[in-house]
This record gives C-alpha cells, structure tokens and sequence, in this order.
C-alpha cells in the first residue's frame, strides 16, 4: 500500500466497513484456537466480537470453533493464555492499558519462554494522576521491556493487515508479539477495509511452524521441563542464548510483509517513509498520528516545502539499519514524536532508539534529533500540530523535549499551532452530528458509513466522541465520505454539513462553529420553520448569515411519534442527511435506508421495519428549508457552563472543561498532582430532564421515600420553623410537620429541577395514592417548561437559606429521618435511574462529614469523578467525604491502607495529646482518647472535643503540638468506605477483598452489585445469575453466582448484610448503620439494577421487589456482635417467596434473551435457576434457625 | 363404549383434548401430554403482540443502551440472527408432529390480518394437524358491535384462504346474537367453535391501587355458560365443537359431549392435578358411559343438547325465573328460536 502495489495472487477479498478492533479481532480469531479474554476500554470489543463468534460457532482456518474463556482479571487472561500456550494451542487475547500492565509478568516469561503468540492491544494511557480510557503508547512502551516484539498499526486497514503480518512472523521468529493500534482513534474509528480471505490468511500461516509451536507443547508422552529456577552460574547466559532470535526477527517480519504484499497488494514495510526523496525535515512516529504526518506532509511538499514523514511498524526489535535506510541521507533536523511520556528520562522511547540508531551507526551525517510529545490520552493530533513542528524543525534553534497540542506555559516547552490549519480536500465530503446519546445519532451515522461504504466508488470514515456523563450524554459524530482511502486521523474542522439532533445543545454550544462557509445546518427543532429563527443564540444567527449556511429543520420527535417510534429519531435525522447532503442521489439513498431497515430490524419483526418505513416515508415532507434574514436579529447568549456565585477553580477552569474548551487550559491551571475540589457538581445545571417531579404538600405524608430513592439527590426535604416562610416564593410549598408536638414546624420538600434527570423512580417509591385519581401521588412527574424551571430556581434559592437540619436531632434509624440529612453524593452523571447511587449518597448523608472513600474503578469512579465535575460534596460546615481511586483490582487493599493510616493518625494524636496533657488537660484527652462514638450525638461532642483541643493548642509552638495540630481530626471516628461493582469484588479485586476481609480491620465494604461489568459494556462477572445472558455468556450463564455472603460469612468475624433498597429501605439503612457501627470488618451486597439488565429503568425498585420476593436476591444480615450476646448472629430478612424467578426474570431482557441466544437449554437452564433459589433459601432458613 | 370421535375432521381415540396451556410450552411438556393419554394437543397460543413485543423491546433496549458512552457503546450481545418471529413455535410443531401419534393442533392470536395469514401459513408449513384461532379483541368504543362481529369474519376468511387445515374459532361468550355469528364463522370457513375463550380479566391490587394481571385456573361450575351454547348450537351448524372451560372430572367431559360437542378441552385440572390426571378424567368419563349404558361417544353426542332435552326451554329461560310446567306443547317451543329451528 505505500510502495509499488503489486497485483493480489490469490482470490480477491471483499470490502467491509468495520472498526479497528473488529479488523484485529477478525485475524485474531481465524488464526488462533484458544482466546483469553478480559474487558477493559477500549480493547473490549475484540473480546466480545471473539466470544460473539464463538458462541454463533463461526470457525477458524482449521475448521475449529476456538476456545474463548473469559478470565477474572487481565492477569488471569495472560496466565492462560501461557498456559494454552505450553500446551501448544495457537493462544492469543486482547487487552489494554492497566489490562497490559498486569499481563506484563507473565509476557516476561512467554518470551523468555520463546513462545509464539500475538496479543492484540488497543492502546492506551494509564493511570497516573487520574484515569485516562483515552489513546497513546504508555501502556505498549510499559511492556517494551518484556521481550516482545512489538508491530505498531496506524489505521484501521493496517490493524487488520499487520494482525497477520504479526501473527505469520510470530510463528517463524518464535517471539511473542504485541500488535498495537491507537486506542479510540483507530480502535473505534469505523472504516471501509478490505478484509483478507481465508485463502490469504491460511496461504500467510505456515502449516509447518503451527505444527512445531503444537510440538513445542508440554506433552507426557514427550516429558521435558520448562521453567526452571536458574543459579547465577547459567542464567545469565541463559537470557543471552536467545538474543540471536531477536536479531532475525525483522528481516522475518518484513519478509512476512512481502508475501502479505504479494498476496494482497498492500505492502508494508518496518519503516515507512513518505514525502520528498530529499527532504531536509522528517518527522517519525508511529500509530496513526503518521496517517495525519503523512497528509500533511503532502499537502506542504505540493505548496513547496521539503519535508517527510517515517512511520514505524516495527518497534521492537528495533532495527536501526532499516530505520536509517528509510530516512532521506538530505535530513539535517528530525523530530521524534512519542505518544507517551517518560518522566525523568533524557527523552521519551522512540526518540532515545532514533538518536541510539544514528549513534551507533557511526554515520558521518548527524542530522539534529529533537523529541516531542504529542497526542496523550487521545489528545488531538491535527495537520495544524504537525505543520507547527515541521515549522519548528525549520528554525535555527528548535525547541528540544516539546510538546505539541497543549499550552506549557511553566516550563516554555509546547509548540504553538495554528488551530485553525485546514488541508482538507474539496472532494471529501465532511459532516458532524450533534446528538444525544440515547437518541440512536451514533448508530444511525454508523449506519449511514455502511450505507455509503458499499457504493463501490466511495470510502467512508466515522469517528464518535462521547462526554463524560452516562445520563443526558451527548454525542458528536464526524463524518467523511470521498472517492479515495481517507487517512485524516484527526476531527474535522470544516464540514460542509452540520447537524444538530437535540434543539437544547444550540443553547449551550456553538455547534456551527465547525460550519464551512456555503454548507448546511440541519436542526431537528419543536420549532416551526417560520418561528425557528427567534428561538436560536445571536451566535448561531450570526453564523448562519455570515457563513450564508442553507438551514433546514425538521420536528423529528414528532414523525417519530406519529410513525410510533416513541423518541428514536435516528432514522429520521439519517434521513434528512441522505436528502439534503447529496452525498447519494436522494432516491438512491432513501432505498439504501430501507434496505438497511430492513437488513437491520427484519429478523426483529416486521412490525418494527414498518415503523422505519413510515418514519423515512414522512421525513421529506416534513423536512423544511428556513428562510434566513439577511442579518442576525436575536440578542439570547449561549446559556453559561456554570450557574450562580462559583468557586474560583470553577469559574477558571471548571467552567472551561464543560464549555468544550479543556483543549485550551493552560499548564498553571491544571493540578499538579491530580487534586480537585469536591462538591463541583452542584454548579453544573445540566437541565437533562423533558419531566421532572412535582411536589402535592397536601397529599404528602412526609415518609422520604422519595428523597431515599432518589439517585441524583435532587430531592431535599427540611424542617423549619414557619416564621421563616416569610419572603419564600409564590409557589414554594410548605406543610405542617407530620407529627405531634411541633405547632410551629413545617416541612417542606423541594426538587432541583435543574438537576434532575427525569427518572421517576420517586413516584415510583411514593406509597400514596390519591383517593379520586389513584394514578396521582404525592409527587408527579409534569413536562417540564421554562416557566416551570424558573419556579424551581427561585425555590431552591429559598429552600437553601433555610437552616440546615441539626444532624444531632435526626433519627438516624429511620427512613423517614434521613431525609433530612445532606446528601454528600449529589447530581452524579450516573445513568437515569441507576441503582447504585442511592447507596453511595446514603451513606454519604450517614457517615459523609467524616468519610473516606476508596473507590473501585469502575461506573462508581466514573459518575462519582469523571472531569469536569464531581458529585461528592461537603456540608454546610464543609465536611464531606474524602475520596480517591487507586485501580480496579486493588480497591480494598487501598481502602484498608487508607484505615490503617488513618489509625495511625489516631494513635500519633494520642500519643501526642497525652504528652501534652498538662497543657491541654487531663480529663479533655482522657475524653478524647476514650469517649464512645457510635451515635451522631456522641459523634458531634466529640467534634466539640477537638475544637477544645485545637482551641487549647492553637498558640503552643512545641514540635508535639505542631503535629498534633495536624493529626487532632482523627480522634473523630473515621468511617472507611470501600466502594465498587461486582465485577472488581467478585473477580478482579477478589483476592484482595477476601484478604482484607481477614484482616479484621475497621473497613466498611460496599459492593454496588449489578451482576455485570456496566462500565465497560455488559460483560459477565462472577456475580452474573445463572440463565441471565451478558457478553461473554451468550448462551446465558451457565453455573450460579458466587455466594459471597457466605464467604465472608464464614470468617465469623465479618459483619455482613445483603440489601436491596427498592425492596425494604429500612432494612438496608439498618444494615449500613450496623456495618459502619460495627468495630471490624464489614461487607455489604447491595443489588442495583442496571441499563445492563434490560429493564426500564423506572421500573428498577419494582424489579428489586421482585427479586427479593422471589428468593432470587434474599435479604439478610450477619453481625457477629449478636454472638457476644448468645443470639444467632445471622438474620434471614427475607420472607419465604411468595414469587417465582420467573416474575422476576421475565421483566428482564437478560434472561428473556436466553430465549434467542440458548434455545435448547432456556427452560432447562431456567429451571435450575429456580431450583437453585429454592435451595440456597432453604440453606438460609437453617442458618437463621436457632441460636 | 366405543370412545372413538371425530373432531375438525381428524380422528381421535377419544374425546379429551389437551387445550393450550403452559405444559405445551415445550416439547417434553407435549410429550408428557401424549403419554397422560390426550386424544388431541392443542399447543398454546402464539401471540402476534408478544412477538411484536419482544421485537420491539429487543430493539428498544438496544437503541436505548447503545453508543451512549464510550467505554460501553452497548450493553448486551450482538444477537445476528435474533428470532423474534415463530421459529421456536414452528419448531415445536415440527418436533411434536414427528414425535406424536396423535393430532397436533396449533393455536393463533394474531392482531393483524397479516399476522393471521402469515403465521397461519408457517404453521400449516410446519405440519400441524389443525389451527385454533385464538380470537380475542377489544374494541375500541367507537365501533359498532356489526364492525367486531364483521372481524372475526375477516379473521376466519384470512386464514380460509391461507391454508387447507382444519380450522377451528375459539370464541368468546360475548355475542349479542351467538347463533347468528356462529353461522357466519362456519359460512367463511371455520370448520369448528370451540366454547369459550376465557378472557384475560384484570384484578385490582387495592393496596397499590393498581390494576393486575390475574389469572385463575377455572372451576368445575365454569362449564355452565359452554354448556348453554353448545346444547343451544348442537345440530345447527355443520361443524365440529369443543366444549372447553371447567373439565376437571370425567363427568364434566361427559356434560359437554351430551351437550352436543365433540371434544371436551381440559387445561385447568392439569395444572391442579398434574398431567396424569387426564387419564383420569378419561377412565371416568369412560366409566360413566359404561354405567349409563352408552355404547359409544357418537351415541352420546348431543343426547342432552336442546334439541334432544325433553325441555328445551331450560335452556332459553332468562335468569331464575320459576317456570314449573310449560302450559305449550312441546313442539311450539321450537317456534320461537326464528332461524334455529330444526333443521
């Protein structure tokens, strides 16, 4: 493909429009027979897609459907695949970042091993000063050491090429291989790629060397021993005696890559060069970065410069010699551009191997080599970046260590670059949909590349970005069509078509900023064409008239409803795009939809396709030009990212991250250590909710429910006296206290509208029913309107100036009574309805104002502290909940390190307060060092306590008091929460769980369990239900969930509590304060209902009911406290079902899947399912018997 | 007594008929129905409207869950080859006809004349012996009750001329004129009724204030109303009747042969009593035949039907009302039933 194309020998392929991973994974699993597998992002797709191929018994080049096995831990996947690999098997699986990182043990020992193998990474950052699912080469230039080869590919086409040339080279050279790719940015961008035949992988795969990795196998017929423990005699010659392999290796991969080139006419080299045969500046790089070098190198040699670009293939081993043949003899500056940074090293990975090479090559032409970073964690790499460095090789003294795509204004060494630098070809099509994430924009725009991808004289290329929230998300999808192969790995700057899908995004964002002069803006609008106009930002106007755009609306929601679709106007909007873009001839594309439709929805039904039909069918008629005035008219601003008097940080930077504007915050404005501030959520009004909840005083019966249930604390209740209600708002409401004795108290119960995402799980869980309408509760979910919006602002300000309920008068015992506690966990990005964050914001309202959280990665550190904002957040003294993430797999032991520090700090403070006791007083730190502190009251006199402490010590200058200053907090009971999924406590992090669980420490184990990996897509756990169908069980699981009740359990000395808060919140609240009053370890299994089992979500504390009724989720205690007592410590909670499993299941597509995927075994596996409920039940009632 | 009968045309062994239940839902379950001694397994019902739902649920959760973030752009697996549609019934079918000996009788609720013709088409395909219409609507108010009768016409002239089989309506009991709407099912086709349909009729749940889905096995008193029509229709109309609804004991089976049916249909004894028990049934309806001296179920057959009772007019008489002795002879009683009178 970058030299002379030579005609294909064997049978042609075929063209399909796939992402990268899909064209990885695709080689991957013809030429392999076993695939450990584990999730992680952005890698997870080549996982799944294997597992999906296994289970729909597609077959490798053997005729073998291969083994695919999903591990509980990256670690776990790399010890099978060394396994499988030394019994022979062609073993391969597929991983990134951390995942890697933990692989990296056994990939030492697999080279050492000289094993033949290829692990396919997507790669990506890793975990620093804050998590990154986002693209660079951290995580491969962490593994560089381990012995394998690495083969770096840089599109989409080269992920699927350079899978085999890997794969066939790996097999000659007897070196492990990782084969890389950009994560996001190659892993995810969608492509048309012309697949290789099965006829060309096998001709690529030797027969003969398969067969000699199968006999290199551990077999006891042939016994040998491989893996011994070496002395210092032989094992250093040992790790020399395969050097020699590694000194073959590159002529075997390039000689792989000519016969690949043979084969299929695309030919690859370990070096790539592109551009002037005599350039004076070259740029090297690998990944795709090289795609956008190479574009715009050939865009600035056609305008007269002299300059080129190296792609590297081939990483390690690394051949110099082949590197410095790439290079022109005429380059006197090169610039070594690394995606990854090395902190402390003279220069990053690819820039130390490029001076090494002209070092010891010895060659008199010394060109000047200087480094520079560009791109981390998916930053963009655009031709502006590559010209501003190319400028840069041309100056006389060129920055060395730069970096490109950022602004250093500490240490000077960013480059600066024109943002607005266009090389775009007239003949590519460019267009950018704006939508929600829940509105199908993304899947419609991936189907409209496939559409256009199959007309034979076009390419196609999408590449989707997503924001951080998992509600009310919204989408930006970039889309290119042209008559050639589009290498423009970067977003597109200049479309000649906008589209926005969801009206409310003109409010807050410039969407046609993006717009070129003379194109088209599409606006799905509730607006009529004629009334359009006045309703947009004086920003839009301008632009629509400056850049004379053609502006067309449509009320998509409307033909969706009509056509019976509810709010999917996916089919809608691609319609629109086919009809006024011209990228097809309208008729054609209007019958490539139908097509699709019908391809896509047939097997679902035809009343489905009809649906779509209609929808097409009434799009055009509906679809209006607007007549644009002359000149903008409107004075409406963008709605600001941030609302009311905010924090300094967030006015500076905050703000920015949400406008869109991060990319431009300058070094001096980021933390340097990852340190942000809490409570940031609060200031961004997100509006996300068409419905919100309304408040009837009169029906109410002050229970809390409401505010229980809430998952986004967006309902807040107080009591106050009525003297205060003077001044409150017309529509603020207020009711007399529900109880005797309190003449002058009112309650009053208040919605953050702005907040709220609509998901109705308060109606759902409020008891009363209006006697005349019964469909009527005490809060009601109404459409929600700007006037309706301006009520709840000025509530909320009302609301907010009244005094604070007094914690110390709380009861904390009831459900009732927490609703006046402050959430610390408030206004999360959490999906609508999620069932975990009633629990993190309970205990957030119990235990946050002396809280420490360790937070498993997962959806919990996603919502709770993706950028911009985080939902944990202080009290009205500005307490909260102290919170860090250190990885998935090692949460309870940093939580357990975080409570064996804090007991530190309390045991330095009294040793501290002692020494100091004359001077503080002797009954004060005998208080402080022996006062009970289970009760909230006790908990506040205790606070009283260190306020004396610190009061008495405030002016003494001693080194015992100075540090005692600092430590005098901990003499308050510190509450250790230590937080995730099932998916870190049953089978990454289980280990260390069950290790801290022996430990017998103080630690307050919260495991959200929603039965699947969520996060990362809906993958199964060791927590997934037998008969419930998740990726990586398509048949449905096949054995029961792990009883980890009953694990900890048999410690005996865990406190241990399985909840279900949809289903009896008084006994979850019981549970949680018996947990954190518990003075030992405790673990707590809180179902949450999830997106990921196929449910609506307003239904999610009906399902929880279910469960619990059914026996499928029973809930139950175990406080070893009881034993000192002689009572049986452990409480069955649950009644005997009165349900089936099936009134449970059959609500949910989980397990009404098994249905399609299984089958034959649907009523079998069911069936066990039940049976299995009934036996654990009856199990439980033996242990709740007796004493 | 000779139990043989015929029923939509087929020959069974005997009049007791498994009628659609969930013990037909899988093929074990048809099996275990034969080997109870069923003459006749009508499979349960395929529901168009649950095959849409599942349809367009699937596809709801899949837009609904899909690229909506970018480190789960979707939450289940890809399912290529999804089978919303009848497959897993045809198959069924297809497994039970092989496998059985006796009469394997499909049943339909469909919702649009499409449906009735396309899945009746696939499951005369699949080799049912039979097709029951399961038919059931509810209007909407601004429909005549001649529009809702003209329906299941439509309905039964559909699946007329979809398929060759045998076809039988299951009907409700809420005609204004069952006579007349009888007539014109058998008139477009239908080669048998069965009696009756029980509707789906909610509960409430008064603590949540909520409507609820109840569905209660029948009792032995439900026969009564079947009884009634198929007594009143017998020798009316050149069909096959089920008599379903109420059959728990042998001699229930035995009311709705004398009534006039063909078949008696038993599901809610089966539930109760477990498969087995229609071998019981069977054994006392042959039981009480034998000690009444009938010589077969044709004999049988409509011996207490209307036209055979010595007073018809227990059947025609509205409500309680206490009627000792006719004053008319017997023979003006047939005089006022308009076009039923004998034929």
């Amino acid at each position: 493909m970058k030299s002379t194309p030579q005609a294909p020998l064997a049978i042609s392929s075929h063209l399909e429009t796939i992402d990268g991973n899909e064209a990885a994974a695709y080689v991957a699993y013809r030429v392999n027979e076993v695939c450990s597998i584990y999730p992680i992002t952005p890698s997870s797709t080549m996982a799944e897609l294997a597992d999906q191929w296994a289970s729909e018994g597609k077959k490798n080049i053997w005729g073998e459907i291969p083994d695919v096995v999903e591990m509980q831990s990256e670690g776990g996947a790399a010890g099978t695949v060394h396994g499988s690999l030394q019994g022979g098997s062609l073993t391969t699986t597929f991983t990134a970042s951390q995942g890697l990182l933990l692989m990296i043990p056994n990939m030492y020992r697999i080279a050492g091993e000289l094993t033949s193998c290829v692990i396919h990474v997507a790669a990506r950052s890793l975990a620093t000063q804050g998590l990154s699912i986002f693209g660079d080469h951290q995580d491969v230039m962490a593994a560089r050491s381990t012995g394998f080869a690495q083969l770096c590919s840089g599109s989409v086409q080269e992920a699927h090429d350079l899978a085999l040339v890997a794969q066939a080279a790996t097999l000659e050279c007897r070196l492990p291989f990782i084969h890389f790719f950009d994560g996001f940015r190659t892993s995810h961008e969608v492509s048309k790629v012309d697949i290789i035949s099965d006829e060309n992988i096998r001709e690529m795969i030797d027969e003969d060397l398969v067969i000699a990795h199968r006999r290199r196998g551990l077999n006891p017929d042939n016994p040998f021993i491989r893996g011994t423990a070496q002395n210092p005699d032989v094992a250093f010659q040992s790790r020399e005696v395969a050097s020699i392999f590694y000194q073959r290796c590159p002529a075997i991969v390039e000689k792989a890559m000519e016969k690949f080139g043979m084969l299929t006419g695309r030919n690859y080299r370990l070096f790539e060069y592109f551009g002037s045969k005599n350039a004076d500046r070259v740029i090297i790089l690998m990944g795709s970065g090289a795609d956008t070098a190479r574009e715009t190198c050939e865009y600035l040699n056609a305008k007269g410069e002299n300059v080129g670009v190296v792609q590297v293939h081939l990483y390690r081993p690394f051949s110099a010699e082949r590197l410095l043949q790439a290079i022109p003899k005429t380059a006197t500056k090169i610039a070594v551009l690394d995606r990854t940074k090395e902190p402390g090293a003279m220069g990053e990975p690819l820039y130390a191997d490029v001076v090494n090479a002209y070092f010891e090559s010895g060659s008199p032409i010394m060109p000047r080599i200087l480094s520079g970073r560009y791109g981390l964690c998916s930053k963009e790499f655009d031709p502006g970046m590559v010209k501003a460095v190319f400028d840069e090789l041309a100056k006389e003294n060129p920055k060395n260590h730069f970096t490109i795509g950022i602004t250093d204004d500490i240490m000077g060494l960013s480059l600066d670059f024109d943002h607005e630098f266009d090389i775009e070809s007239p003949d590519v099509h460019r267009a950018i949909f704006y939508g929600l994430g829940a509105d199908g924009t993304v899947g419609a725009n991936k189907n409209t590349i496939k559409i256009i991808g199959e007309d034979p004289t076009l390419f196609a290329q999408g590449y989707f970005l997503y924001d951080s929230k998992k509600s009310g998300s919204q989408t930006v999808s970039h889309l290119r069509f042209g008559p050639r192969q589009i290498r423009s790995a970067y977003l597109i700057k200049n479309a000649q078509f906008v589209a926005c899908h969801q009206f409310n995004f003109v409010e807050r964002t410039d969407v046609l900023h993006p717009a070129q002069k003379g194109g088209t803006f599409l606006l799905n609008s509730h607006y009529p064409a004629d009334q359009v106009w006045d309703h947009l930002p004086k920003i839009m106007q301008e632009q629509i008239v400056n850049k004379k755009l053609r502006f067309f609306v449509i009320d998509a929601s409307s033909v969706a409803r009509h056509a019976g679709m509810g709010n999917r106007t996916n089919t809608i909007m691609q319609t629109c795009f086919f009809a006024i873009s011209g990228v097809l001839p309208r008729d054609q594309a209007i019958e490539r939809i139908k097509y699709s439709i019908k391809k896509t929805y047939g097997k679902k039904g035809e009343e489905v396709v009809r649906k779509n039909f209609d929808a097409v069918d009434h799009t055009i008629a509906n679809l209006i030009e607007v007549k644009v005035p002359k000149t903008a008219t409107g004075t409406a601003e963008l709605i600001k990212p941030v609302a009311g008097n905010v924090p300094d940080f967030v006015k500076r930077i905050t703000s920015r991250i949400i406008a869109g504007e991060g990319d431009r915050i300058p070094l001096s404005d980021i933390p340097i250590d990852g340190t942000y501030p809490s409570a940031t959520s609060r200031w961004e009004k997100r509006n996300i909710a068409d419905f919100i909840p309304l408040w009837d005083s009169e029906l109410c019966i002050q229970c809390g429910n409401c505010s229980f249930v809430c998952p986004h604390g967006v309902i807040r209740t107080r009591l106050f006296d009525k003297e205060l209600l003077s001044g409150a708002p017309e529509s603020f409401q207020a009711a007399p206290i529900e109880a005797k004795g309190f003449p002058s108290t009112l309650y009053t119960l208040q919605v953050y509208a702005e907040d709220c995402t609509g998901c109705s799980l308060c109606f759902e869980a409020c008891p009363v029913r209006d006697r005349v309408q019964p469909g009527k509760r005490a809060i009601n979910l109404i459409q929600k309107t700007d006037a309706i919006i301006e009520a709840s602002r000025e509530r909320t300000t009302f609301f907010e100036a009244l005094p604070v309920n007094n914690r110390s008068s709380i009861d904390f015992s009831t459900v009732r009574g927490t609703q006046f506690l402050e959430p610390l966990f408030e206004f999360s990005g959490a999906c609508a309805g999620c069932g975990e964050t009633p629990y993190l914001k309970l205990i957030s309202q119990l235990f946050g104002d002396r809280m420490i959280v360790a937070n498993a990665t997962g959806c919990s550190s996603i919502y709770g502290a993706n950028l911009p904002t985080t939902p944990w957040s202080v009290n009205s003294e500005g307490r909260g909940p102290a919170w860090s993430n250190s990885l998935f797999e090692d949460n309870a032991e940093f939580g357990l390190g975080m409570r064996i520090s804090s007991d530190r700090h309390r045991k330095t403070a009294g040793k501290l307060a002692q020494e100091l006791a004359s001077e503080i007083g002797e009954d004060l730190v005998d208080d402080l060092l022996n006062a009970t502190q289970i009760t909230e009251s006790q908990i506040r006199l205790q606070r009283a306590r260190v306020d004396a402490l610190k009061a008495k010590i405030q002016d003494l200058n001693s080194p015992a008091a100075k540090m005692l200053r600092v430590v005098a907090d901990s003499f308050v009971r510190r509450s250790v929460w230590i937080v995730g999924g099932d998916g870190w406590a049953y089978d990454i992090g289980s280990g260390g769980l069950d290790h801290v669980l022996s430990t017998g420490r103080n630690v307050n184990i919260l495991v959200m369990d929603t039965e699947v990996y969520s996060n990362t897509g809906g993958q199964a756990s060791k927590s997934t239900p037998l008969a419930a169908v998740a990726k990586f069980a398509n048949g449905g699981k096949q054995i029961n969930k792990k009883d980890l009740a009953l694990q900890a359990i048999s410690y005996g000395n865990v406190y241990v509590a399985r909840v279900a808060l949809g289903a009896n919140p008084q006994q979850t609240l019981t549970a949680f304060r018996e947990a954190e009053a518990y003075n030992g370890p405790s673990l707590i299994l809180a179902y949450s209902h999830c997106i990921a089992h196929g449910i609506n979500m307003e239904k999610g504390l009906e399902q929880q009911q279910l469960a619990v009724h059914s026996g499928y989720w029973p809930l139950l205690r175990y406080n070893p406290e009881v034993r000192q007592s002689d009572e049986n410590p452990f409480v069955l909670d649950s009644a005997r079902p009165s349900l089936k499993f099936k009134d449970f299941s059959d609500n949910e597509l989980r397990f009404r899947m098994l249905k399609q995927t299984n089958p034959q075994q649907v009523d079998q596996m069911m069936q066990s399912a039940q049976t299995s409920i009934e036996q654990r039940f009856r199990l439980y009632e033996e242990m709740a018997k007796g004493k | 007594m000779e139990l043989k009968t015929k029923y939509l045309g087929l020959d069974l062994e005997h009049p007791i008929v498994a009628s659609p239940s969930p013990v037909s839902h899988n093929f074990d379950g048809v099996r275990h129905l034969e080997d109870a001694g069923a003459a006749a397994i009508v499979l349960f019902s395929l529901f168009e409207e649950q095959i849409r739902f599942e349809s367009e649920s699937y596809a709801y959760f899949d837009h609904m869950s899909s690229n909506t973030f970018a480190e789960s752009l979707s939450f289940f697996p890809k399912m290529e080859d999804f089978k919303a549609g009848p497959d897993d019934y045809l198959e069924l079918i297809r497994r039970s006809v092989r496998a059985c000996t006796v009469p394997i009788i499909a049943s339909l609720n469909a919702t649009s004349p499409e449906g009735w013709d396309d899945y009746a088409r696939q499951i005369e395909q699949a080799g049912a012996a039979a097709l029951e219409l399961n038919a059931y609507y509810i209007p909407d108010f601004d429909q005549t009750s001649q529009q809702v009768e003209q329906r299941y016409v439509d309905m039964v002239s559909i699946v007329r001329k979809a398929v060759s089989i045998p076809i039988a309506v299951k009907l409700c009991p809420y005609f204004s004129s069952m006579g007349e709407i009888a007539h014109r099912l058998v008139a477009a086709g239908a080669n048998g009724l069965v009696l009756f349909n029980r509707l789906y009729q909610p509960d409430f749940d008064l603590d949540e204030h909520e409507v609820h889905a109840a569905l209660e096995l029948s009792n032995p008193t439900e026969i009564r109303l079947p009884l009634l029509w198929i007594a009143n229709l017998y020798g009316h109309l050149p069909c096959s009747m089920a008599g379903t609804t109420g059959v728990h004991k042998g001699t229930d089976a035995a009311k709705y042969i004398l009534a006039g049916a063909d078949v008696a249909m038993t599901t809610s004894s089966l539930l109760k009593n477990g498969v087995n028990h229609l071998g019981t049934i069977l054994d006392d309806f042959k039981e009480w035949g034998d000690k009444h001296s009938y010589e077969s179920v044709n004999q049988m057959r409509g011996a207490m039907s209307k036209r055979h009772v010595i007073d018809p007019a227990a059947f025609d008489r509205a409500n309680y009302v206490k009627v000792l002795q006719s004053y008319l002879p017997k023979r003006d009683l047939h005089v006022r039933t308009g076009r039923w009178d004998p034929i």
